[in-house]
C-alpha cells in the first residue's frame, strides 16, 4: 500500500511517539531473533573470544592475542587440508553440476519417458543419510571383499583401489557427486520451470532448433539457480568432513588427521584437546569461505545483470 | 519469554559445542558448579553412604554393564544407578572431556581404559581413591592391572579386565600348509614367508598401523618410550626395545607379509573367516568377540603364548579397561562404593565374566571352574590356562605418555606413512616422537627426546 499520503503517515507518526514503547514489533522478531542470537551470534561471538586464548593441560588458560592465528597460517597441517578441498573443488564440483543440469534439462525437454521416476530416482540418494551413505560406499569399495575387489578379480587386473593415496580424493568426489547431484538437480529443474511456455513458442516461430532453445533460453533462464548451486557447493567443499571421517577407519593411513580443514579442527578440539586452536582453523575457514563465496555470487549476477 | 537478556549466557554450552565443531553431543550446560567431590572421606563412609542411598550415573560400553548394575541395586536397593552407554572409547572420552572441561554433565562413575587414565587424571578430572582406603584391595588384582591405576602415588580407578597378549591361530590352515606354531618372532616371520608363499592370498596376520597393537609389542620387546616424571616427559620411540620391535616389524612389513586389512573393518571378519588370515595377536578378550562375532570360525581356532624375543614367556597387555570415579561426583563416597562392589565384589566379577569378559581379579582367574574350561569354538582347548599363564607374565615398568589419547590419534599421520609405503617403521616413528614433543611442549609439559 504504497497510496498512503505524505499527511497521514506523518499524522501517525506524531501518534506512536508516546512515552511507552511498542512491544509488538520486538513480539514479532523475538521468536526469530532468540534463535538466531542462541545458535548463530552467540558460537560465532564465543568462537572468536576461544580463538584469542590458549588452554594448556599444564599451567591453564590464558590470553594470547593473535598468536593463534599466526601460527595457524603458517601451519603446513593447514594449508595441506586446504589445497586438499581447493583441488577437490575445483574438480568435483564443476562435474557434479554439469550432470546435473544434463539431468534437468532431460528431464524438462519432455522428451524422456517416465521422467518422474528419472527425477526421483536421481534424487533418492540425498535422501539417504550422509553417514549411511558413506558407510554403503565403504562397503562396495573394500580392497579385499567389497565391489571393486569383485571388479577386480573380473578384469583379472589390480587398477582400482579406492582406498589407496592416488585414489582416496575421487573415492569420496565419486560419493559426493552421487549424494548431491539429485540435489542440483531439483535447484536447475525448478528454475528451468519457471520460464514462460511464449518464449519457447517465439522460439520456435523464429526456426529455433533444440540445441539452439537450450543455449539462447534455458541456460541464461537457469543462470541464477547456477550461481547458487555454485555457492552451495564450494560451501560444501570447504566443509568437507563426513565422508572423509567415516571412511578414515577403513583408510587409516591414507586420510590423515588433517586431510581437511574441517577435519582438522575437530581432531585439534576432540583428539588434542586443542579447543582455542580448533576455533582459529574454523574461523580462519569461514572467513576464506565467505570471501570466495561472496566473490562468486558478485561475478554471478554481474553477467546476469549484463 | 522474549527476554533476550538471558540469551548470550545461557547460551555458553552451546556455543562451546558449535565451536568444537561438527558433532552432536549432549553437553549439559547452565551450571559452573566445581562439583562436590574434593576427595575428603574415608572406608567407613562407603558404607554409611550404601545405607544411605542416592543416584548415580554409570558411563561403560562393556556388555555386563547393565546386568552388573541391576545386581548392585538388588543388593543396595537405596541406591539407584544409571547405566549410560555414552560411546566406545574415544567417542566416550570426547563426551567425558567435554563434560569435565564444562564443569557439568560428568557421571559419577566411568569406564576408562588404562592408556587413557593418566590423561584423565593428570587434567584433574578423577578422583584420588586412596583416601577410600583403596589400597588395601591390591591383593585382589593381577600386578599389571593394579599397576595401571595406580598411578603418581594415587589410586585413579579399580580395574575391570585385562588383555595380556597371547596369539590365536587357525588350526586348520596351519595344518594345511605345514606349519607348526611359532614360539619366537624369528620362527613367526619364517612362518609368515612360508605361508605366503605356498599360497599369496594368504597372509600370517593383517597390521595396517594401529597403535593399539604396535605400543602392546613395543611394551613386549622391552621398549620404554614413554617416561613422565611430574610434567617433564621424556619420548624417545628410538630405545633399544621399541628398535627391537621395530626392526622385527619391518621384516613382516618391507616384504609385504601383512596384509593390509583394518582390524575389526567387515573385510577382517570376512578374511578371519575364510582363513585368508594364519593368526591374531591380540588380548585375552577375544575369545567370547570371536565366539560372538565369528561362528564361522567355530572349531578353527586355537590359542597359544605371544611368540617372544628369545624363547622366555613375556608379553604385555593389550587393552583392558579400569572404572574411575569422576571428581565432579556429587557424591563421590557413593560412587566409590559402587565401584569397590563393581570390581571387587565376587557377584559382579562372576556377571561380568558370564558376558564372556576376561577379568583382573585373581580369585576368578585362578578358580577351577575357570582354568578347567573347554570351550568347544576351541577345539576343546584349555583356553584359559594359557590366557591366565600370559597375565602373570605381562612385563613391568610400562608407561603411557600423559597425552596418550592426542598420541594415538597422530599415529596414522605419522608411523601409519610408513605402513602405507612399507618402509623403515623406524622413520616413522622418529615423525610420531618429532609431533609428540611438540605437542608436549605446546601442552606446557616439558617434552625431550
Amino acid at each position: 500500500m504504497r497510496a498512503t499520503s505524505p499527511e497521514t503517515s506523518q499524522a501517525l507518526g506524531q501518534r506512536v511517539r508516546k512515552p511507552r514503547r511498542e512491544w509488538q514489533g520486538w513480539q514479532f522478531v523475538g521468536p526469530f531473533a532468540l534463535v538466531f542470537v542462541f545458535v548463530f551470534i552467540a558460537p560465532l561471538a564465543f568462537a572468536l573470544y576461544l580463538s584469542l586464548f590458549q588452554n594448556r593441560m599444564v599451567g591453564g588458560n590464558s590470553f594470547v592475542g593473535f598468536e593463534n592465528y599466526v601460527a595457524a597460517l603458517s601451519d603446513p597441517q593447514f594449508w595441506n587440508g586446504f589445497i586438499r578441498v581447493v583441488l577437490f573443488l575445483l574438480v568435483q564440483v564443476p562435474i557434479m553440476l554439469a550432470l546435473a543440469l544434463v539431468a534437468a534439462l532431460a528431464i524438462d525437454s519432455a522428451r524422456l519417458y517416465a521422467s518422474g521416476v528419472f527425477r526421483m530416482v536421481i534424487f533418492l540418494p540425498y535422501a539417504v543419510p550422509a553417514v549411511v551413505a558413506v558407510l554403503i560406499w565403504g562397503f562396495m569399495y573394500g580392497n579385499n571383499f567389497g565391489l571393486t575387489a569383485n571388479i577386480n578379480d573380473l578384469l583379472g587386473t589390480d587398477v582400482l583401489r579406492p582406498f589407496s593415496g592416488q585414489w582416496i580424493l575421487a573415492s569420496i568426489g565419486n560419493i559426493v557427486t552421487w549424494e548431491y547431484i539429485g540435489y542440483n538437480m531439483l535447484i536447475f529443474y525448478s528454475a528451468l520451470k519457471t520460464i514462460p511456455a511464449e518464449l519457447y513458442e517465439a522460439a520456435e516461430i523464429d526456426g529455433a532448433r533444440g540445441f539452439q532453445v537450450i543455449k539462447a533460453i534455458k541456460i541464461p533462464a537457469a543462470r541464477g539457480a547456477i550461481v547458487i548451486a555454485t555457492i552451495f557447493s564450494i560451501i560444501g567443499s570447504f566443509q568437507l568432513f563426513n565422508e572423509p571421517n567415516v571412511l578414515k577407519p577403513l583408510a587409516e593411513n591414507v586420510i590423515s588427521s588433517y586431510f581437511t580443514p574441517n577435519m582438522y579442527a575437530y581432531n585439534l578440539s576432540f583428539a588434542g584437546q586443542q579447543f582455542n586452536y580448533a576455533a582459529t582453523v574454523a574461523i580462519i575457514m569461514g572467513v576464506i569461505t565467505a570471501v570466495i563465496a561472496y566473490v562468486v555470487q558478485l561475478r554471478g549476477t554481474r553477467k546476469e545483470d549484463r | 519469554m522474549f527476554n533476550l537478556n538471558k540469551g548470550p549466557r545461557r547460551g555458553r554450552g552451546a556455543a562451546a559445542l558449535a565451536v568444537a565443531g561438527l558433532a552432536a553431543m549432549s553437553l549439559v550446560a547452565c551450571s559452573t558448579g566445581p562439583g562436590a567431590g574434593a576427595g575428603a572421606g574415608s572406608a567407613s563412609d562407603l558404607d554409611a553412604a550404601l545405607e544411605k542411598g542416592g543416584e548415580l550415573t554409570y558411563w561403560t560400553w562393556t556388555p555386563s554393564g547393565e546386568a552388573q548394575a541391576e545386581a548392585f541395586m538388588k543388593e543396595y536397593p537405596n541406591v539407584e544407578v544409571t547405566v549410560v552407554n555414552a560411546g566406545t572409547a574415544t567417542d566416550q572420552y570426547t563426551k567425558l572431556q567435554n563434560a569435565i572441561t564444562a564443569g557439568s554433565g560428568a557421571p559419577d562413575v566411568a569406564q576408562i581404559e588404562y592408556y587413557a587414565i593418566q590423561q584423565f587424571a593428570l587434567s584433574e578430572g578423577l578422583l584420588d581413591l586412596s583416601s577410600y582406603d583403596f589400597g588395601e584391595l591390591e591383593d585382589k588384582y593381577t600386578p599389571s592391572t593394579w599397576s595401571a591405576v595406580n598411578l603418581n602415588g594415587g589410586i585413579y580407578g579399580l580395574p575391570q579386565d585385562s588383555g595380556p597378549m597371547v596369539m590365536f591361530y587357525n588350526t586348520t590352515v596351519f595344518d594345511q600348509f605345514g606349519l607348526s606354531v611359532p614360539t619366537t618372532w624369528d620362527e613367526y616371520i619364517a612362518t609368515a614367508a612360508k605361508l605366503h608363499e605356498a599360497d599369496p592370498s594368504k597372509y600370517i596376520t593383517n597390521d595396517a598401523g594401529d597403535p593399539g597393537f604396535a605400543q602392546p609389542l613395543i611394551w613386549q620387546a622391552g621398549g620404554h618410550p614413554y617416561q613422565a616424571d611430574g610434567t617433564d616427559v621424556t619420548i624417545n620411540l628410538q630405545d633399544e626395545g621399541t628398535k627391537r620391535w621395530a626392526d622385527t616389524w619391518n621384516q613382516l612389513l618391507e616384504p609385504g607379509l601383512l596384509s593390509d586389512i583394518p582390524t575389526w573393518s567387515d573385510d577382517w571378519y570376512k578374511a578371519l573367516g575364510d582363513g585368508s588370515l594364519a593368526t591374531i595377536v591380540t588380548g585375552a578378550w577375544m575369545p567370547g568377540v570371536l565366539e560372538s562375532s565369528l561362528p564361522e570360525g567355530a572349531g578353527h581356532w586355537r590359542v597359544a603364548p605371544l611368540p617372544s624375543y628369545d624363547g622366555s614367556a613375556a608379553t604385555a597387555e593389550n587393552g583392558g579397561s579400569a572404572q574411575s570415579v569422576i571428581k565432579q561426583s556429587k557424591n563421590p563416597a557413593l560412587a566409590a562404593a559402587f565401584l569397590r562392589w563393581l570390581n571387587s565384589s565376587d557377584e559382579s566379577v562372576d556377571v561380568f565374566l558370564e558376558n564372556g569378559g576376561f577379568p583382573s581379579t585373581t580369585a576368578q582367574l585362578n578358580a577351577d571352574e575357570f582354568l578347567n574350561a573347554t570351550p568347544e569354538y576351541f577345539g576343546g582347548q584349555e583356553i584359559n590356562k594359557v590366557l591366565v599363564d600370559a597375565s602373570a607374565n605381562v612385563v613391568d615398568g610400562w608407561e603411557y605418555l600423559p597425552f596418550q589419547v592426542y598420541a594415538n590419534s597422530v599415529f596414522a599421520d605419522t608411523v601409519g606413512q610408513a605402513y602405507a609405503n612399507r618402509s623403515d617403521l623406524n622413520t616413522g616413528l622418529l615423525a610420531w616422537q618429532d609431533n609428540l614433543i611438540t605437542y608436549g611442549n605446546s601442552q606446557g609439559f616439558t617434552a625431550s627426546e
